[in-house]
């Protein structure tokens, strides 16, 4: 099929012709920006947590008033919580991974740096890597006599007593690489004020923070051995085996009640459900997009078809001129389709510059990696076919007219 | 001439259905994705307090030690206790308040509800009139009973209705954390959205349920939420321990009736600031800012990121959208060349074509627009059905509705400009001639 005859029709159509070049364009350039956005989303809900995911629960309780010795209560509740049948491990803890609710400390590699290293989050409880399942990549756990009473250590900061003040830490294996790149971590120090400075004992493999908002600063996490009394923040974790996990949350719920009949339940929920509520509006947002696409990929396919459609009608007495003339009707065809390719082609080509451009602005205003390659291949092929069957329709009608038109005056 | 002109263009319309009705989904498409992103922009990027925003200010000061300090820096978001009250009895403002969130247990005197816990708001005594909270029944405390730690509680018309079934309740009691406090005034329906004075609680259909003293609260040790931020050797407390003086963790607003006064409590800020630097607790230079509401919210970034991504990428759509109504009016007008033609030759003029074609793209415009108008109210149900916090406030509002059809008609005539002038470029002649 030669290309030159259709440049030349074009080329007296240009204003149409260039209407649907820029239509090709845009959607080319939104297309390729939202499914890398997808992508984005996609990877971000698939952001690992570290920890047993399906075996976990996750438990708060609020006394309506305070219990006189709060480290006697959670002593007490650990103890009732462990009686539960199925219950395989407990632990206390200020957060979980991906629960929002969040506490973090300024890292410093010297006590008199002025700028902190960076921002982490700090996990605090008893039982903790047990229960959630972390593996522990070097060094050890945190022991019993390592662990110190929240107030305690409070009043110890505020006196500068540091006897009170704990001592040792975990860190997760991405915190210890970006704080000592290539290094042996255990036995350095890590200052989270300039009087607590605390060793490194043990590094973890993974464990992710409550606030992962920036997937790069996702595992910044330590787990330090402050004791926590028991107080409405504070969560009971249980792990049990997945299928137990109902039954268990039910049984733990009254072993807790018992404790204490008057305690409210502030929450209740596995760790399937902590993920689903984290990552929520990134499931909406990647759902938003599919449907953009799709109505844009409708829109522009109907664009396409009116266009060919009114050309086929336009030019039907040249068409019946070229079929007289001895034109198959696979010429006229191969024609409209290939003068669909090639204004596809051209549509792509700009489409591709502008997606470029689409993405430098999203990059400078929401934070975006670079639109990695793959996607400009990706969109070119899938605007070739939607051009290719959206022009199917009409350039089968065209095809239709029979030679006798060239001879019938209009 | 007008109803000739729409006469026309409706039966124009009407013998090509197909292309027609392309136009007018095309366009509605558009139209409504686009309203429905910019409808939840509008509602999340509102005014909380319409009329009274403007004379509200929140006041920072910089308490933080002298490490990583830069003279660029914003000082910190909150106020530590210290200088909260500090500021607060100055009384350099029309009204001033320092307050924090918290949740608080409640135990109904009827046994058949158990206890449950309520978002808390412990503020001193210029809030509610600060803010313009309106009343159903009695009214706040005073000062006085603030500074005296009076057990006294302002309820949310929400927990009247469950607890007293709506009746005044002004004069009983009710237990919190263990406490009886005097209920002295119940709040008609109020939630200012964004919840300004305190984003770190919840930024969008928040509302407290129970409003306590702040020197109450502080004396009773009620637990707190939201955010502290501490430096130096500052330790963040826990539920019953409070925030140690390295914290910030309170909100501190004032009322400055005229922008003289701003400016003057702007100076009163520096001279503070220097006076605590002379005292030796602050360390840093007077780093002050004074922002009132919207220019709060502003700098706070409280539109969520993905709300202007998707109204960025709906205007996309739109563009496409009208890109595509662009190309196919050009065709459908160029193919009436040899009608245009000949009423050119009968004397119509190059102006009364172009007004003929676009009444027929205003007509386009106008149905696409009602297309649009039901598309953008199904969209907004579907946000609603989403879980974020913001949701359930998308809804259409009158502005919005004639946004929309402006929208549609202004965009749709655009879109009609460029094929109707091509189309009146015709030469009569011509298009006799081949016929």
């Amino acid at each position: 099929m030669d290309i030159l005859p259709i440049l030349s029709t074009l080329r007296r159509h240009k204003l149409t012709s260039w209407l649907l070049i820029l239509e090709i364009a845009l959607t080319c350039a939104i297309v390729c920006n939202a499914v890398f956005l997808i992508g984005q989303r996609l990877q971000r809900m698939d952001m690992p947590s570290g920890v047993a995911e399906h075996e976990l629960l996750q438990i708060q309780v609020a006394d309506v008033t305070s219990p006189s010795n709060p480290y006697a209560r959670l002593a007490e509740d650990m103890a009732a919580l462990r009686q539960v049948p199925g219950v395989l491990s407990v632990a206390s803890s200020n957060e979980v991974p991906f629960g929002n609710s969040s506490s973090n400390g300024n890292i410093r590699l010297d006590p008199a740096q002025p700028e902190r290293t960076l921002n982490a989050t700090t996990y605090f409880g008893e039982n903790l890597v047990q229960t959630l399942g972390p593996r522990l990549v070097s060094g050890r756990d945190l022991q019993s006599d390592d662990f110190v009473d929240v107030e305690a250590a409070l009043k110890g900061l505020s006196t500068g007593d540091s006897k009170s003040l704990p001592h040792v830490t975990l860190i997760t294996q991405t915190l210890a690489e970006r704080l000592w790149p290539g290094q042996n971590p255990l036995g350095r120090i890590i200052y989270l004020t300039p009087t607590v400075g605390l060793r490194v004992v043990g590094v973890l493999d993974s464990l992710a923070r409550p606030n992962a908002y920036d997937q790069a600063k996702a595992q910044y996490s330590m787990v330090v051995p402050l004791r926590m009394g028991a107080d409405k923040d504070l969560s009971y974790l249980i792990r049990a085996r997945p299928e137990d996990r109902a039954n268990v949350l039910a049984a733990a719920l009254v072993a807790l009640k018992k404790v204490d009949p008057q305690r409210v339940v502030t929450m209740q929920r596995s760790f399937d459900e902590v993920r689903r509520k984290f990552f929520q509006d990134d499931r909406a947002m990647a759902g938003m997009l599919v449907g953009v696409i799709v109505a844009l990929l409708i829109v522009t396919a109907l664009g396409i078809v009116g266009l060919a459609s009114f050309w086929v009608a336009q030019r039907r007495r040249t068409i019946g001129v070229r079929r007289a003339l001895g034109a198959t009707r696979g010429n006229i065809l191969h024609y409209f389709q290939t003068e669909n390719f090639v204004l596809a082609t051209f549509g792509i080509a700009l489409g591709m510059v502008l997606a470029y451009g689409v993405n430098l602005f999203l990059m400078s205003h929401y934070e975006l990696p670079r639109l990695p390659g793959i996607y400009f291949p990706v969109g070119a092929v899938l605007l070739w076919l939607i051009g290719q069957l959206a022009v199917l329709g009409p350039a089968l009608r065209a095809a239709a007219v029979p030679p006798v038109v060239a001879t019938r005056s209009v | 001439m007008f109803i000739y002109y729409l006469d026309l263009a409706l039966r124009s319309l009407r013998r090509n259905k197909a292309l027609t009705a392309l136009m007018v989904l095309a366009i509605a498409l558009g139209i409504g994705a686009s309203m429905t992103t910019l409808t939840v922009l509008h509602v999340l990027s509102g005014d909380p307090l319409p009329g009274k925003s403007a004379q509200l200010y929140y006041p920072q000061v910089d308490p933080q030690d002298i490490k990583g300090m830069s003279p660029s820096k914003e000082p910190p978001d909150q106020v530590t206790l210290i200088d909260g009250l500090n500021l607060l009895h100055a009384v350099r403002a029309d009204h001033q308040a320092l307050m924090a969130g918290g949740s608080v247990p409640l135990q109904p005197e009827q046994s058949s509800l158990d206890p449950f816990y309520v978002d808390a708001r412990y503020t001193t005594a210029d809030f509610f009139v600060m803010f313009d909270a309106p009343f159903l029944y009695g009214r706040g405390w005073t000062e006085a009973d603030g500074d005296a730690k009076a057990r006294q509680v302002v309820i949310a018309k929400a927990l009247n209705d469950k607890l007293f079934a709506g009746e005044n309740s002004v004069g009983r009691t009710l237990r919190m954390a263990g406490t009886s406090f005097r209920i002295v005034g119940v709040l008609d329906s109020w939630q200012p959205n964004p919840h300004f004075y305190d984003l770190n609680t919840g930024s969008y259909a928040y509302s407290e349920q129970v409003f306590v003293p702040l020197q109450t609260m502080l004396d009773l040790h009620l637990s707190r939420s939201g955010s502290n931020d501490c430096w130096g050797n500052g330790g963040g407390g826990t539920d019953n321990i409070l925030p140690s003086d390295e914290c910030v963790w309170l909100q501190f607003w004032v009322q400055l009736d005229s922008p003289a006064k701003a400016v003057a409590y702007k100076e009163f800020l520096t001279h503070y600031s220097q006076d605590q630097k002379t005292l030796g607790r602050f360390q840093r230079a007077p780093n002050v800012r004074l922002r009132n509401v919207m220019q709060w919210l502003d700098y706070q970034m409280v539109v969520p990121d993905d709300v202007r991504l998707q109204n960025g990428l709906a205007f996309g759509f739109l563009l496409v959208c009208l890109v595509n109504t662009v190309g196919l009016m050009l065709a459908k007008f160029m193919r009436r060349a040899a009608e245009l033609g000949v009423r050119r030759a009968l004397g119509a003029s190059r102006r009364a074509l172009f007004a003929q074609l676009l009444i027929e793209s205003g007509v386009v415009g106008l149905v696409g627009g009602c297309g649009g108008l039901l598309l953008a109210m199904f969209g907004l149900w579907l946000v609603r059905q989403r879980p974020s916090d913001y949701a359930a406030l998308a809804h259409l509002d009158l502005s919005m509705l004639f946004i929309t059809f402006v929208l549609a008609v202004c965009a749709t005539l655009l879109a009609g400009l460029l094929p109707a002038w091509r189309a009146c470029q015709i030469a009569p002649a011509l298009q006799l001639k081949s016929n």
